[in-house]
């Protein structure tokens, strides 16, 4: 979002990747955004007994100008949809998109004509966490799993080539009806 | 195995007779309910006395209706249930301003309180598909009773009550959102819970739930409410 995105490929942008990865994982700020019972495992995820501030996310922001996580929790309505689009939208670059629970991952257990199935309809979803709800623990994996994925986030011209080739990649995976075998 | 009589049952109305537990038919009940035979009754009308306040309630109402030059007890309640200690009273939609104020204003009633709005949806009962029910409470006398309105599907209107009960405002637009039926008066009776734009009305009974088709490895599981069929 600044100088670092027009540094040319090589040495110095991965140094600086290094850097500003260390930097924007050591200081994520997560949108509220509770809509059912996985926003009470992540109030707990924010208590004394979790504590994610060991990871300094313990600032949880209403407002979406201040933050640049938002951890979906629970299931979105449509008529919830497009605020949660909105929310997105206003949240500022760079921002990253947790699907916490099933619900939010995938519909879940609300396969009907009132619940988005699956959050990834509305905004792009970074890490997809299941469990009905998780528990703490599990979302403060998810968190860390996402904080690796941030360290190595490529800036600039490396970051144009990492989308074309996860573009790339998810045309010509195999759908899942189309796998065999055992499920595992 | 021969469905019980529901012939001569005085006190009940027989709307309709429940196969299995779930209602599947043409599929198999998974339930080990299949054979159970259980008809739906609604209570019919009580005949007097009441019991506790409710003489008192009806007597009254009855009373307040005389004097306020408004129909008779008979033409604006169509029928008066005690079913589980609970007085409901059937009020036809042409009397139902009428009868509520009286509710409310009456000092030996004082139904200060209505509690909502609840919508029911009986797709069998012919031209009474869709009911509207008020529960009310007098905080004065500390009593409760409970209005039904019942509409066809075909005309559903009934008037709005935001005038005597403002509480009924957002509840008369859920019911309207949910059920469709037109609260006649209301001062702005949009949808509340849906979004503006949605078609149907989605807690009626013949409303699809709408599901999509779940894709596993190798397989594909249909939506919950096309796994079996229900009747």
């Amino acid at each position: 979002m600044g100088i670092e995105e027009k540094l040319p490929s090589g040495f110095l942008l991965t140094t600086v990747e290094g850097l500003a990865g260390y930097m924007r994982k050591g200081s994520l700020w997560p949108a509220t955004f509770g809509l059912a019972c996985c926003a009470i495992e992540m109030m707990a995820t924010s208590g004394g007994r979790f504590d994610i501030a060991r990871f300094g996310m313990e600032a949880f922001r209403a407002s979406p100008r201040q933050a640049d996580l938002m951890i979906v929790a629970g299931r979105v309505s449509q008529k919830m949809a497009p605020v949660l689009r909105q929310i997105y939208d206003q949240m500022a670059e760079p921002k990253w998109v947790l699907a916490m629970g099933v619900c939010a991952s995938s519909g879940g257990m609300f396969n009907n004509y009132a619940i988005v199935q699956g959050v990834d309809h509305v905004v792009p979803v970074d890490i997809y966490l299941p469990g009905c709800p998780p528990r703490p623990e599990m979302l403060l994996y998810a968190i860390l799993k996402l904080h690796e994925k941030i360290q190595e986030m490529p800036l600039g011209v490396d970051r144009d080539e990492a989308i074309r080739a996860a573009e790339q990649a998810a045309l010509s995976a195999t759908p899942t009806i189309e796998m065999k075998g055992l499920l595992r | 195995m021969t469905p019980p009589s529901t012939e001569g049952d005085s006190g009940r109305e027989a709307i309709g007779t429940r196969r299995g537990l779930f209602g599947a038919s043409g599929s198999g009940d998974t339930s080990g309910y299949g054979r159970l035979v259980s008809p739906i009754f609604m209570p019919d009308r009580t005949p007097r006395p009441y019991g506790g306040y409710f003489d008192d309630v009806v007597d009254h109402l009855g009373q307040a209706l005389t004097t306020r030059g408004a129909p008779k007890l008979d033409d604006a309640v169509e029928k008066v249930v005690v079913f589980r200690d609970e007085l409901t009273l059937y009020v036809r939609r042409e009397h139902l301003r009428v009868v509520a104020s009286a509710l409310r204003d009456e000092p030996s009633l004082r139904f200060e309180l209505c509690l909502g709005v609840s919508g029911v949806h009986y797709p069998d009962e012919t031209d009474r598909e869709l009911h509207a029910v008020y529960p009310l409470l007098s905080i004065t006398h500390n009593r409760r009773i409970r209005m039904e309105v019942a509409v066809p599907d075909a005309d559903p209107h009934i008037p709005s009550l935001y005038a005597i009960y403002p509480t009924c405002d957002w509840h008369e637009r859920e019911t309207y959102d949910f059920f469709g039926i037109v609260f006649d008066g209301h001062p702005a009776l949009t949808r509340i819970q849906m979004p503006d734009d949605w078609e149907g009305h989605p807690q009626r009974k013949d409303y699809p739930l709408g599901g999509i088709p779940v894709e596993f490895k190798g397989a594909r599981i249909a939506p919950p409410d096309q796994r079996r069929s229900y009747s």
